[in-house]
Formats: C-alpha cells, sequence, structure tokens
C-alpha cells in the first residue's frame, strides 16, 4: 500500500516552527501540549501543509498518560498526518479544543468527554454527554473503570 | 396575536433509526427554529468490549455497527492490524475483499434509496429495492454463509474462497443491475414529488461539508471530489477504471442521485475485478494467536457511508489496548443540527433521509 504520509521535508519544517514538537520514526508526530491550538492552526492555514479535513479524534487511557490522538488529511495535498498530545495529569485531564478550528471536532470531542472524561477547553458550551445518558457516573472506556450494579440478584 | 415557539419530538422515523435516534425540534409554527440530535441509547460498548478479546475475535462486532455493509466494516479494521502486524494480504483475497464489499456498498445504497423514498411517501421504492437487494445477499451468503452479519473477513485475507457458482450468479445479478438502477430512476428520482421535496432543501456548501469532517455521498454530493477509493487509493483500487459521481447544488436530491450513480460505478468495478481476478491463496501466514508488536495504526476505508477508520493500539498481548473506530454516520450527524435550522418540519424528514445513517454505527 502506498503511503501519504506527509514527507520528512514539510515535517522539518514544522519541527524548526515548533522546537518542542517530537517527530516519530513512522512520521506521527507529538505536539507539547500548551502548543496544540497553534500547531492545529499552522498546519491548517498554511498552504504548504493545509490540512483542512480532521478526519479522526480519539483518546487512549494509559497507566501513566492519556493520549489525543489526531487524523488530518489534506485534500488539496493528499498528505496524512497523525498528531499525538500527551495528557500527563491523569486526575484532571485538560486539552484545547479544536473546535474553533474544525467544527468536525464537535460531537468527537463530545464522545471523547463521554467515554474518557477528557475535557476540552474552549469547547462551545461545556462538551456534554451523546452516547450516554446524562446520569451516567464514570467514564467507561478509562481502564480502571468499573461497572456496578445491573440486575438485582 | 401572540405567538410562541413548542418543542417537538420528532423521531424514530427513518426505517434505520428504529428506538434510538431522536431530533428534539424547537418550531415556529412549521419551519425550524432549532434542533437537537440525540443519539442513543443503543450503546453496546464496542470499544470497550474489544479490550477484552483477541483481535480475530473483535470482527464479528465491527459487522453489528453498519449491519446493512457489513463487509465493508470488517474490513477497515482487519486493515489496520494488517497495518500494525505488517502483513501482506495476497492479491486473490484483496480482488476478492473488493468484489465482496462493493457488493456490500450496492446493498447499502439500496437500502439508503429505497428508505428515502420511503420516507418521502414512495413506499413501493423500498420493496423494491429489498427485493433487488435480496440477490446480492443470495451471492454473500454463498460466500459466508450468513446474510446480515457476515463476519468473513480474517486478518491476513478473507475466511473461504468464492465457490465455483458464485461466478455465473454474479454475472448474472450485474447483468441484471442497470435495469434496476433504471426502475429506481423512473419510479423515484424522476418523480415530481420526490423532486419538488428533495431539490434545494437542505443545502449543504462544500466548504462546510469539509469543516464538519462530513464523508462519503453526504459530502460528495457538495461537490467535493473526495473518495478514499481514489484519492488515497488502497487495496487494490487503483487497477481500476471507474468514475466518483459529483453533486453540484449539495441538495438532498443531489445526495440521493449519487447514492444510485455509485451503485453503477460499483458494477464497474465488480466486473473488472472479477475479469482480472487471480488464482492463489486466499489468506497469508498468519499465526494462530495474533500479537501484533507494541505501537498503534491508524487504517481508513471508504464505507458505504464515508471513510470509516480503525485506530488499534496493540501493548504487545493478544487482546489490543485499544481499538477506535471513526464511524462515517456519527461524524455525518453532527452537522444535523445546524442543517435542520430554518427548514420545514417536512424537510427535516427529507434531510435526514439523505444522511442516510445507520444508528448501529452512530452510536457503536
Amino acid at each position: 500500500m502506498a503511503d501519504y504520509k506527509l514527507p520528512a521535508e514539510q515535517l522539518k519544517a514544522l519541527k524548526s516552527k515548533f522546537p518542542g514538537l517530537e517527530v516519530l520514526e513512522s512520521q506521527d508526530v507529538i505536539v507539547p501540549l500548551a502548543d496544540l491550538t497553534p500547531f492545529m492552526t499552522e498546519i491548517k492555514e498554511n498552504p504548504d501543509y493545509a490540512m483542512d479535513f480532521l478526519t479522526n479524534l480519539t483518546g487512549v487511557d494509559y497507566q501513566d498518560r492519556y493520549e489525543m490522538v489526531y487524523n488530518l488529511a489534506s485534500l488539496t495535498q493528499g498528505y496524512t498526518l497523525m498528531v499525538k498530545v500527551i495528557i500527563e495529569d491523569k486526575k484532571k485531564p485538560e486539552v484545547s479544543s479544536l473546535c474553533p478550528l474544525w467544527m468536525g471536532a464537535n460531537w468527537q470531542e463530545r464522545e471523547v468527554y463521554d467515554l474518557m472524561g477528557i475535557v476540552f477547553t474552549g469547547y462551545p458550551g461545556h462538551p456534554t454527554r451523546i452516547l450516554l445518558d446524562e446520569y451516567f457516573e464514570g467514564h467507561p472506556l478509562r481502564k480502571d473503570f468499573q461497572w456496578e450494579g445491573g440486575r438485582e440478584t | 396575536m401572540k405567538t410562541q415557539t413548542y418543542t417537538l419530538n420528532l423521531g424514530p422515523q427513518h426505517p434505520s433509526t428504529h428506538g434510538v435516534f431522536r431530533i428534539i425540534l424547537e418550531l415556529d409554527g412549521e419551519t425550524v427554529v432549532k434542533a437537537t440530535a440525540v443519539p442513543g441509547y443503543l450503546h453496546r460498548g464496542v470499544e470497550k468490549l474489544a479490550e477484552a478479546r483477541t483481535y480475530t475475535q473483535v470482527i464479528p462486532y465491527t459487522d453489528r455497527m453498519d449491519y446493512v455493509a457489513s463487509m465493508l466494516m470488517n474490513w477497515g479494521y482487519v486493515q489496520a492490524v494488517e497495518k500494525l502486524m505488517g502483513i501482506e494480504v495476497p492479491e486473490r483475497a484483496e480482488y476478492i475483499r473488493v468484489i465482496v464489499g462493493e457488493l456490500s456498498r450496492i446493498a447499502s445504497h439500496m437500502i439508503a434509496v429505497g428508505a428515502m423514498g420511503a420516507d418521502i411517501g414512495a413506499l413501493t421504492a423500498f420493496t423494491y429495492t429489498f427485493r433487488d437487494r435480496e440477490y446480492i445477499l443470495d451471492l454473500l451468503e454463498m460466500v459466508s454463509g450468513s446474510r446480515l452479519t457476515f463476519s468473513y473477513f480474517r486478518i491476513g485475507g478473507v475466511a473461504a474462497d468464492f465457490p465455483e457458482e458464485f461466478y455465473s450468479a454474479a454475472k448474472k445479478f450485474l447483468d441484471e443491475l442497470p435495469g434496476m438502477c433504471d426502475e429506481y430512476d423512473g419510479l423515484i428520482t424522476g418523480n415530481e414529488i420526490f423532486q419538488t421535496r428533495t431539490k434545494h432543501v437542505g443545502i449543504i456548501t462544500p466548504e462546510t461539508g469539509i469543516n464538519y469532517s462530513l464523508s462519503g455521498p453526504t459530502l460528495r454530493g457538495s461537490g467535493v471530489n473526495y473518495d478514499l477509493r481514489k484519492v488515497r487509493p488502497y487495496s487494490v483500487y487503483d487497477r481500476f477504471d471507474f468514475d466518483i459521481p459529483l453533486g453540484k447544488d449539495g441538495d438532498c436530491f443531489d445526495r440521493f442521485w449519487i447514492r444510485i450513480e455509485e451503485m453503477r460505478q460499483s458494477k464497474r468495478i465488480i466486473e473488472q475485478a472479477l475479469e482480472q481476478i487471480p488464482e492463489g491463496l486466499i489468506r497469508a501466514k498468519v499465526p494462530k494467536v495474533i500479537k501484533p508488536p507494541v505501537g498503534d495504526a491508524y487504517a481508513e476505508i471508504e464505507s458505504s457511508k464515508g471513510i470509516y477508520g480503525a485506530y488499534v493500539v496493540s501493548d504487545g498481548s493478544p487482546k489490543p489496548y485499544r481499538v477506535h473506530f471513526r464511524r462515517p454516520s456519527f461524524i455525518n450527524l453532527g452537522y444535523l443540527e445546524k442543517l435542520c435550522e430554518g427548514w420545514l418540519l417536512a424537510d427535516v424528514i427529507a434531510i435526514f433521509a439523505s444522511i442516510d445513517v445507520v444508528v448501529g454505527e452512530v452510536d457503536c
């Protein structure tokens, strides 16, 4: 299968602009938490990258951290890019919302909030549950989630 | 005289939303002032369940997301695991995948087309498309043994080869498909009432479509040429000659019409695939217990509803650490609330039908 990942030269240019950026061997990048919005604005607005399509957005619960994973694509350039953000604060996970850039993040961030309990700052209104009932407690995709209740025995 | 807006709970209305999707409409007379979509509570927790199953055992769960095109749902997931493990799929298996995948796409579009007709009042259309869909299910039953949730894909290939009688049956179906499409055209597309209800209704501009991450016929109805089979060909799609139908106005009619055109294009793909299909293995050498190396992979395919992606994280154990599915129906619905504003109550029915969602996928 052909590879459509963002070429190394362009990643290098991004790295010089955002020194905190970590470029992985797989051509995915890890962005410092604080740089997320400026970085995303750059790859969206700059015609060299033109990442105008936010394909996918999800969170992963690791033992020592949360990780947000963003999959972006450029309709004009044809490239894709996987961007990761590490959230070290496991007690109060927060990351800035991408809704001001892509409205496609709207429902996806709500889903991540619902199932993983990551709060998106700057989200239009506070993200509310979308798949589960508003009275449901806990976030089921967290690794430490334990379901209690069910049928009475 | 005093007027005031009122709230109406709309739905479940569309055939694929039975019981689990409603729209809360705030209406001023018949005009929608505000729409709030409430997906749920079908939530089965597929992603959580996957964490307690082996990689192979996850495949049947993907079937049950978009259960009207379950072949395509298998495909996205197995492709992500193959990417993670670096498995090379044999060529014959890739061709089989394309053939059953495109058949599934036609079956899914038939439901979309028929259900949209039914929503607008042409109930006969629904029976016609369901009648024709049975032929595809017969074909897929020949290869997989089931008629709805096929679970036919395997990591590294497919479960079984085509039986001998498949080829002639498939050819017979493909010969009849243009006639079927013409019948839908005559019955629904050309219908004046249908056109009045759908043309220039529920318009999505290309910019909005891209900004809201819409995909599939919902996005292409707005004229955005974005089909993964063409822009980032996966499997063996780069070997086939086919067109991507595009809409002009981005209205409900365009989104509907594209699906009929896509059926015709799928026919072209299947015919070429059946002609080119090579002999050989149908499954790569894959260990019985699948233990991908530590890492993650994201793979996506163009399903009948749009871009379907699977993100798989491995911690080296036989069970996936985390699985996430990018479901096109879910993300396409994200724009529904804004899209309904300003239209009439009756238009909401047409708009919702034109997006073609399956709730199993919205709320996986």
